[in-house]
């Protein structure tokens, strides 16, 4: 993975230096709250509805077990012993001090790492598929392009103060786990028509109040062109886009109300005068950063596993884990494992400090030491050994993070809701929980594929609008009510959900979820998956049942 | 309102020749800075005049708007209506780097001190800032972060270009 030199090293000290002169200010008096608001927000520092709330990113999710470590003490020693891995690849703490933000930032700095951009209107951390470098038919590691982006958009001059906040996601495969199609910019890498690797380029994909999925604006970009391509994109944006309301200020509104074809146009248009500039990337600067990624020493292994095999013929246990959370690695007798942080009855995407030091560990044991968080808020080791699977299974158990429910009904994803936000209108934690507790493994697995995805208001942090079944929180007349909307997905198949209709409370929205899983149960044809049935047989059925008519 | 002046690595507070003009009043005696309508308006006269001359673009004020004209003009403002509408940061650019102004680009409104590095950087030589006048802490701020990634006209040696040279 990437190693900070020492001009990235210089830039995060000096961010310390220069946010506890910040703090200082504010703490003195010299600044307002006001003030101090964008000061703080441009590193990661939110103030929610009890407290203080930082986000430290994880950049394109992959951190290494010392980060992780670090990850741990942070949690222990400045806040009240957890963090709360989020969709976009970062870690929340809940209840920092104000006054020992600078601290923690400089503990960060330690293990190259930081909360620069991880909120504000500015391009935010740019995320990507947690299998990167691990998966099968992967073009190449786009982590490489992840990490040149990184730098592009650190205080970024121009692009700092932009309309609204700005994603960015990129993945190396067909098969999309980054969520691409729902970032305002998505970069799929693809090859051209001589074989040789480039992008293909969406834009303004989007959740929020105003969900649209990312329309295609390149087939294909060089490679070279990748910086060029996107400080068009963003200098048109931050131009256009509109600064009168901001629930209308993403690039995805700009998009609509332009037209794509007009938009493409500007775009094609102040990238020609660009293209050739110093933001084309010498070879060599890509060849550093690629080495970065090199994969690690991998072993020469027979593909099979006869240890793994034989304890998955007499533990169904494993066995179950073995086939939901453990995926193909693009290397003969190696395997990537997803860690389910998700045990039954606990907020989705919380890890408190002694689990978090102990995946340190297997990390260490079992995987070249790297780990990578995901955008379904669960953490993966990318690189075990097969036959070291029942090993590492063991050790998981003893930690409780063997759940084996990776992709099943309760792993879901979740915003922290009113238990903590702001924003929010209503509390998302408490369904997720019920709902994890609510269906034994078996029943899990006998249902199989199934994304649910809960927010606790149109802001969308928890994705419902990709969810196969969305759960949104809403106020009605000061009570806590929820919409569910079927049929949404976040992957290469993208779409958005549908409202089923009149909203619940929070006991009947658990009933819901039941006879929407009974629905489909009864309607599906061989192996097929949730959202396969719900397109092909409609919305009818399902409303039906939970309504009694149509 | 204090206006520094950011020049060849060194910062310091200067006098403001120019006056900024309202649209209604009468011209002054000497250098004035006027909106780009009563520019586009008085564009004759104006230039005919024997005095500097600026332009202040408002943040929905492109300067394609007088890219024929600039090499007439001593001053382009950019107004920041707000802190966060940063649409001044892509025009400072595009002065700069695609129509290849030299003289002077000064922000205005709503800038704040900590927006200067983000300023110096997307070309703007000349700041109003209503809460500084201090000349030395204008200097540290601005300098604050050694290194920068972006190559913008502003000539700092980028990161990539110093591993390259390495």
């Amino acid at each position: 993975m990437y190693r900070y030199d020492e001009f990235d090293h210089a830039l995060v000290q000096d961010r310390v230096t220069q946010f506890r002169r910040q703090v200082e200010r504010r703490m003195k008096g010299e600044i307002s709250e006001e003030q101090f608001r964008p000061l703080r927000l441009m590193n990661g520092l939110y103030l929610q509805l009890h407290a203080y709330m930082l986000r430290v990113a994880i950049p394109y999710g992959t951190l290494d077990s010392r980060q992780m470590r670090k990850l741990a003490y942070i949690a222990r020693r400045y806040d009240k012993g957890y963090g709360h891995f989020t969709t976009r690849q970062n870690i929340q703490y809940n209840w920092p001090k104000l006054e020992e933000t600078p601290d923690i930032l400089a503990e960060l700095a330690e293990v190259e790492m930081h909360a620069i951009q991880t909120s504000g209107n500015c391009i935010r951390n740019v995320t990507s598929d947690q299998y990167a470098g691990a998966a099968k038919n992967e073009i190449e590691d786009p982590r490489i392009w992840c990490e040149i982006a990184r730098q592009w958009s650190t205080l970024h001059p121009e692009f700092s103060f932009l309309p609204r906040k700005f994603k960015i996601a990129i993945t190396g495969c067909e098969n999309d786990r980054a969520a691409v199609k729902v970032h305002d910019i998505g970069m799929i890498m693809k090859r051209g028509a001589a074989g040789e690797v480039g992008f293909e380029v969406l834009v303004g994909g989007g959740l929020g109040r105003t969900p649209f999925v990312g329309k295609t604006i390149r087939e294909f970009l060089p490679k070279e062109h990748f910086l060029s391509y996107m400080e068009a994109i963003l200098r048109v944006y931050n131009q256009l886009g509109r600064r009168d309301n901001k629930y209308k200020a993403r690039i995805k509104v700009t998009l609509h109300e332009t037209g794509k074809e007009e938009f493409t146009r500007l775009v094609e248009e102040e990238w020609e005068a660009i293209k050739d500039s110093t933001l084309k990337l010498p070879k060599e600067e890509v060849d550093r950063i690629a080495a970065h990624f090199h994969p690690p020493a991998w072993k020469a292994l027979p593909n099979d596993a006869p240890t793994c095999d034989s304890r998955a013929a007499s533990d169904p246990e494993f066995a179950a884990w073995l086939r939901h959370n453990v995926e193909e690695h693009k290397t003969a007798g190696y395997a990537i494992v997803n860690i389910s942080v998700k045990p039954p009855g606990e907020p989705p995407g919380d890890v408190t400090d002694v689990p978090m030091e102990a995946m340190a560990e297997m990390a260490d044991a079992y995987s070249f030491s790297e780990l990578r968080v995901t955008h379904v808020q669960n953490v993966t080791l990318p690189h075990v050994e097969k036959e070291q699977l029942p090993a590492l299974f063991d050790d998981l158990a003893k930690h409780g993070l063997a759940t084996a429910n990776v992709g099943l009904v309760s792993d879901i994803i979740c915003c922290p809701g009113l238990d903590y936000c702001a924003l929010a209108n209503a509390r998302s934690i408490p369904v997720a929980q019920e709902l994890t507790k609510r269906y034994t493994l078996e029943r899990q697995q006998e249902i199989g594929d199934m994304q649910i995805k809960i927010s606790g208001c149109i802001n969308a942090c928890g994705h419902h609008h990709v969810g196969n079944i969305g759960i949104l929180g809403v106020d009605r007349k000061g009570e806590e009510h929820y919409q569910v909307q079927l049929g949404g997905s976040a992957s290469e198949d993208a779409s958005l959900g549908k409202i089923i209709g009149r909203g619940f409370t929070q006991d009947e929205v658990i009933e819901v979820v039941d006879k929407l899983l009974d629905t489909y149960l009864e309607l599906r044809e061989g192996e097929e998956a949730f959202i396969d049935t719900y397109r092909r047989v409609g919305m009818n059925p399902f409303k039906e049942r939970v309504y009694g008519t149509a | 309102m204090a206006l520094l002046e950011r020049k060849d690595g060194a910062a310091a507070v200067i006098e403001d020749r120019f006056t900024r003009v309202d649209d209604e009043a009468a011209l002054p005696v000497g250098p004035v800075i006027v909106s780009l309508s009563r520019f586009q308006a008085e564009r004759e006269a104006l230039l005919a005049r024997d005095a500097d001359l600026g332009v202040w673009l408002d943040s929905d004020e492109s300067p394609s708007e007088i890219a024929g004209d600039l090499g007439k003009l001593a001053v382009v403002a950019c107004n920041f209506p707000a802190f966060n509408d940063g649409r001044g940061f892509s025009y400072a650019r595009l002065l700069r780097e695609r129509h290849g102004y030299e003289g002077e680009v000064r922000a205005i409104g709503e800038v704040m001190l900590e927006q200067a590095p983000f300023m110096a950087r997307s070309g703007f030589s000349t700041f109003e800032l209503g809460d500084v006048s201090d000349v030395a802490e204008f200097k540290a701020v601005i300098e604050e972060v050694r290194t920068v990634y972006q190559p913008t006209g502003d000539g700092r040696e980028t990161a990539l270009q110093r591993r390259l040279g390495r």
